[in-house]
């Protein structure tokens, strides 16, 4: 029973692939034949330039994001500021329902133009997840745990590293994968207070009415997302213990 | 061993234990038994400080246990919770071998005390070492806990209602697993429960609390006996006599090296034997010393031939070993008066009868 399902699921997931593979080539060839995959490739200089820029902000932004959220998440999960948590995840949440376009502009008038402030304004809006996950993430471990370690010896900084992190590093990797996923898209936005990045091929594209300058910078952001996504989920996968991951 | 003196712990306005002293030999268990919020588990949490006490002296093995520093101090004290709390992130042997670790044994040294804990209570190593926590069944990871807190040997052992999670079949299994592992460490075990049943059957002393407070501190057989009061008589229930019957072996009751007959005895030889001895029937053994079976009185003296040629099955046979309760139960299941007693060998060593029974578990009261 269970290996005929798994093999009419591969038998489905391979016919799946193939349709895709199909369906990529014909629109490629489609798009060939109309002359629009030629003009996309004119850009093919400038999308290279953008995209190390595009990863550039995404990557300072993403990474300091996640040393300052999960090490406050730790932090703000600690007994004497426990009784803080709640507050903080509510002002987080609020946090995160401001326009990203909102918190470009605020960046903007505080630190100019360019990419000191989209660095900021992405790092704010790639922390803020992360955070909630983190917390979310460690309080989710059973208190008893908690009380297993203590009543067998591991110190108050054992605890969080031994116990509370490895059970709580599904979910935070998971705000991770998120946060980094939306840092990219959002990353195009950049282009609006100078700070680059492929949003310049979309936005350039949207005022000239160039389809095929649009989606020179769209398609390379949708697979970088794509890309982060793919690449963070199989951290997910491989670094975290097979005791707590449910993917295993 | 571990004393206790003056214990209180005072949680604002209400007091959760009060003044409670008492001293659990080495090598002995010791039940902290009562309703829920008696006071018992923050009882137990004050020896390997979990909670602080507001006042009195917890004295562990000769050492104050507040002269000690916390961390050492539970790294010293074995700790089993009814959740268990296996770390999930962690195989089994890394779980076993956590407070090894902490202390920083040599890591190959962890891991062959861990593979020998896990066949301490017959979990395959091979299979189990490299499992984690979700793919044991609620026994093995139990088993797994107890050994957890083993792994260190420490000479003392706090128990949180180890069992409460179990069904009750595994229970018994596992319950009946530890005390023979018990009998071979012999640690000083505090052990919290809410089951008069377990607590019989583990404890070598039993506290019962009420509100804070230690009511009654005594053996098993000694609290059932004598409840000191009607909350204790309740607790322990109407039928604590018959809950006595577990405490006493079949052995310590029966009546040693009676007579008996072999297959070639007459019916008359037979007879005489019983008449003199005053029984109404007698065991016939094989030539080893087997029990074999039984005649009656009435039946060798109306009949003629051999022992051998007239004797009957034996309709209940009880080990030695076994528990009172096992005796009367198959007393009760085959409508008899008597049991034979034989060893694991088969051998015949003597007879245990209902009247005999009564009179052991009626002592305690004659005497006082």
């Amino acid at each position: 029973m269970a290996a005929a399902t798994l093999s009419t699921s591969t038998v489905l997931s391979t016919v799946i692939r193939l349709a895709l593979v199909a369906g990529v080539f014909a629109l490629g060839a489609y798009w060939e034949s109309t002359g629009l995959l030629p003009s996309i490739f004119r850009h093919t200089d400038d999308v290279v330039y953008l995209i190390g820029q595009h990863i550039r902000l995404v990557a300072i932004s993403g990474v300091l994001a996640i040393l300052v959220a999960v090490p406050l998440g730790i932090l703000l999960t600690r007994t004497p500021f426990r009784r803080y948590t709640n507050f903080v995840t509510q002002f987080v949440n609020l946090g995160t329902t401001i326009p990203t376009l909102a918190i470009l502009a605020l960046s903007m008038s505080f630190l100019g133009i360019g990419a000191p402030p989209t660095i900021f304004g992405l790092f704010v809006l790639t922390l803020l997840p992360i955070l909630l996950n983190t917390i979310a993430g460690i309080r989710s471990v059973p208190p008893h745990l908690i009380e297993a370690a203590r009543g067998m010896g591991l110190t108050q900084r054992q605890i969080p590293f031994q116990v509370e992190l490895p059970n709580a590093a599904f979910v935070i990797l998971a705000g991770i994968r998120t946060a980094l996923a939306i840092n990219v898209g959002t990353a195009t936005l950049a282009f609006l207070i100078g700070g680059g990045g492929l949003g310049e091929l979309i936005f350039t594209g949207i005022d000239l009415m160039d389809p095929s300058m649009l989606l020179a910078g769209a398609i390379p952001t949708a697979l970088l997302a794509i890309l982060v996504d793919f690449l963070v989920g199989q951290a997910q996968f491989w670094l975290i213990p097979r005791g707590v991951n449910p993917l295993r | 061993m571990i004393t206790l003196d003056h214990i209180t712990k005072t949680f604002g306005q209400t007091t959760a234990v009060d003044a409670v002293s008492m001293e659990v030999p080495a090598g002995s268990v010791c039940v902290l038994l009562g309703p829920s919020g008696c006071g018992k588990t923050t009882t137990m949490k004050m020896i390997n400080r979990l909670i602080a006490p507001t006042s009195g002296k917890i004295i562990v093995d000769g050492k104050d246990n507040a002269a000690v520093d916390e961390v050492t101090l539970r790294r010293s004290i074995g700790y089993v919770i009814q959740q268990i709390g296996l770390f999930p992130n962690k195989t089994v042997e890394d779980n076993i071998a956590i407070v090894p670790d902490m202390l920083g044994w040599d890591r190959k040294r962890s891991r062959i005390r861990a593979a020998e804990l896990l066949e301490m209570v017959n979990l395959d190593p091979e299979i189990f070492l490299k499992r984690y926590p979700k793919e044991l069944s609620g026994g093995q990871a139990q088993r797994v806990g107890v050994v957890r807190a083993l792994a260190a040997d420490p000479p003392v052992l706090l128990m949180d209602e180890p069992f409460g999670a179990i069904d009750p079949i595994n229970r018994e299994v596992i319950q009946d697993e530890f005390m023979k592992l018990q009998a071979r460490l012999k640690k000083t075990i505090v052990f919290v429960s809410h089951d008069i049943d377990e607590a019989v059957k583990m404890a070598d002393r039993i506290a019962i609390f009420r509100e804070g407070r230690l009511i009654q501190y005594s053996s098993p057989d000694d609290l059932l006996a004598h409840p000191s009061n009607s909350f204790v008589a309740d607790f322990v229930g109407t039928d604590r006599t018959l809950k006595r019957l577990r405490l006493i072996k079949v052995e310590d009751v029966m009546v040693e090296q009676p007579c008996r007959a072999r297959a070639d005895d007459t019916l008359e030889t037979a007879a005489a034997m019983m008449e003199e001895a005053g029984h109404i029937s007698i065991v016939m053994v094989g030539p080893l010393g087997r029990a074999r079976g039984y005649v009656t009185l009435d039946g060798a003296r109306c009949k003629r031939g051999t022992v051998g040629e007239h004797h009957d099955k034996l309709r209940g046979v009880v080990n030695v070993d076994e528990d009172l309760r096992a005796a009367v139960s198959m007393m009760f299941t085959h409508d008899i008066t008597w049991l034979a007693c034989v060893d694991d060998d088969g051998f015949y060593k003597g007879y245990i009868t209902q009247r005999g029974i009564t009179h052991a578990l009626g002592a305690t009261y004659r005497d006082s």
